[in-house]
């Protein structure tokens, strides 16, 4: 098993009349849901702790766009809790994750991902919660190998030590591949009924899945950030290039979730609502952005993001009309709308789909 | 027993949940939120966040696009 002999094979764990206390981190995927159900089977109160980033897939788009409001929806950290049963803390962290995602010390995986760093900040901020909420120790659903960058067996030790957590970090599902933690060594848990997973394969995690009774739970197939995304990254490049600096708001990183994005010139963007039901989320930003929408034909809200003459809004307004149910008409007229409540009323020529090149897309 | 409203319009999922959790840190057991959304999504979580903290919805009434959740804050705060 690997580890170095610290810890006593035979202790035996003595129950306690207060039991010792653990904070898991929840994704809403099947690990964390395993590693905290874990710990409750070794008789420790375990409660959730999930960080909202502004990047978590959670949801959103679909409770944005109208086709999938009908698909039944749910929190998956949230899921999870229910299941086990658990208190379950949600950490709004999105103005401290700036900094991980402008400048992570470890850089980036496939795409902007700043997977290492992401989990050392993290497990950072868990340590800080055990210490203002008097729990002991910290639970994650971490498995060597299981991730190309963040749960490797040369980066596990760089998220313990780096978040400051060492020792009271605990992976249950990897544990005996991992040198004795304190709450194994303090016989807090028993080090013989964790387990040594490891590598890419999900065979394990579903055979405990199914001892534990568990059927249902959320599969993400790419992960739980929209960071790990190849489309959502290149747009998010192309934000930071186009304002010469990398920085975000959270208003940013929303609509980059939302619409077509197309960069017909360097200096703006237009984003165009795809449906009714990002139309209407779109019409939430009208006093932010010049915005368009086609009057005389059915058609989507189009959000105008950069300065822009006369000559790009009439370019704007015939992109509208582009993706307006007038595409094939001679003439659409098309409202365009200054933030500070200004309107006028362009009769334009709709851009033929030739005339859209597809490196205006993002 | 305090009565307050928290609006959390136009943010997305899980935002109207963590303004709920925010607000509902330190009042006291029967005390009231109303929270007023418009992300549909909130309809399902908040009651689920809720169901896990020991709070209790005790009203969602959808007024247009908008929804009004009334939590009522329990022991367990």
């Amino acid at each position: 098993m690997g580890y170095n002999g610290r810890f006593n094979r035979n202790r035996v764990v003595v129950p306690m009349s207060e039991p010792r206390k653990a904070v898991a981190l929840i994704s809403g995927g099947l690990d964390s849901l395993l590693a905290a159900r874990v710990m409750q089977e070794q008789g420790i109160h375990v409660e959730g702790i999930n960080f909202y980033t502004g990047f978590c897939v959670e949801g959103h788009t679909h409770a944005i766009r109208k086709k999938d409001r009908d698909k039944p929806k749910r929190n998956n950290a949230l899921w999870v809790a229910e299941q086990l049963g658990i208190k379950l803390h949600i950490v709004d962290v999105i103005e401290e994750y700036k900094d991980i995602v402008i400048n992570p010390k470890h850089g980036y995986g496939a795409n902007l991902n700043p997977c290492l760093d992401c989990k050392v900040f993290m497990v950072r901020k868990a340590r800080q919660w055990i210490d203002e909420h008097g729990f002991d120790f910290i639970v994650t659903g971490e498995v060597i190998g299981q991730r190309p960058k963040s749960q490797r067996a040369d980066t596990l030790p760089v998220v313990a030590h780096e978040s400051g957590a060492d020792d009271l970090l605990l992976r249950p599902l990897c544990a005996r591949n991992l040198p004795p933690t304190r709450p194994e060594i303090e016989g807090w848990v028993d080090r013989e009924a964790l387990y040594d997973f490891q590598g890419r394969t999900r065979k394990p995690q579903m055979a405990l899945a199914r001892r534990f009774g568990f059927t249902d739970y959320a599969q993400p197939a790419g992960g739980c950030c929209f960071l790990t995304d190849r489309q959502y990254a290149v747009k998010l490049a192309d934000l930071w290039k186009s304002r010469g600096e990398r920085r975000y708001e959270l208003d940013d990183i929303m609509l980059l979730k939302v619409g077509r994005h197309l960069r017909p010139r360097p200096h703006f963007k237009l984003i165009v609502g795809r449906e009714d039901g990002e139309n209407r989320f779109l019409q939430g930003y009208r006093k932010q952005f010049v915005h368009l929408f086609p009057v005389s034909h059915k058609g989507p809200l189009v959000l105008v993001d950069g300065q822009v003459d006369d000559d790009d809004i009439e370019l704007a307004a015939r992109i509208t009309a582009r993706f307006s149910q007038g595409r094939d008409a001679d003439r659409v007229e098309v409202e365009v709308n200054t933030p500070n409540g200004g309107s006028r009323t362009l009769g334009v020529e709709p851009l033929a789909g030739g005339d859209v090149p597809k490196e205006w897309y993002l | 027993m305090t009565r307050v409203q928290l609006d959390a319009r136009r943010l997305l999922c899980p935002l109207p949940v963590i303004r709920t959790q925010e607000r509902v840190e330190g009042m006291a057991a029967g005390d009231v939120v109303e929270v007023l959304c418009t992300d549909p999504g909130a309809r399902h979580d908040i009651p689920a966040w809720c169901r896990v903290n020991g709070h209790q919805v005790i009203d969602i009434e959808e007024r247009g696009d908008e929804l009004v959740i009334t939590v009522q804050v329990g022991e367990a705060t």
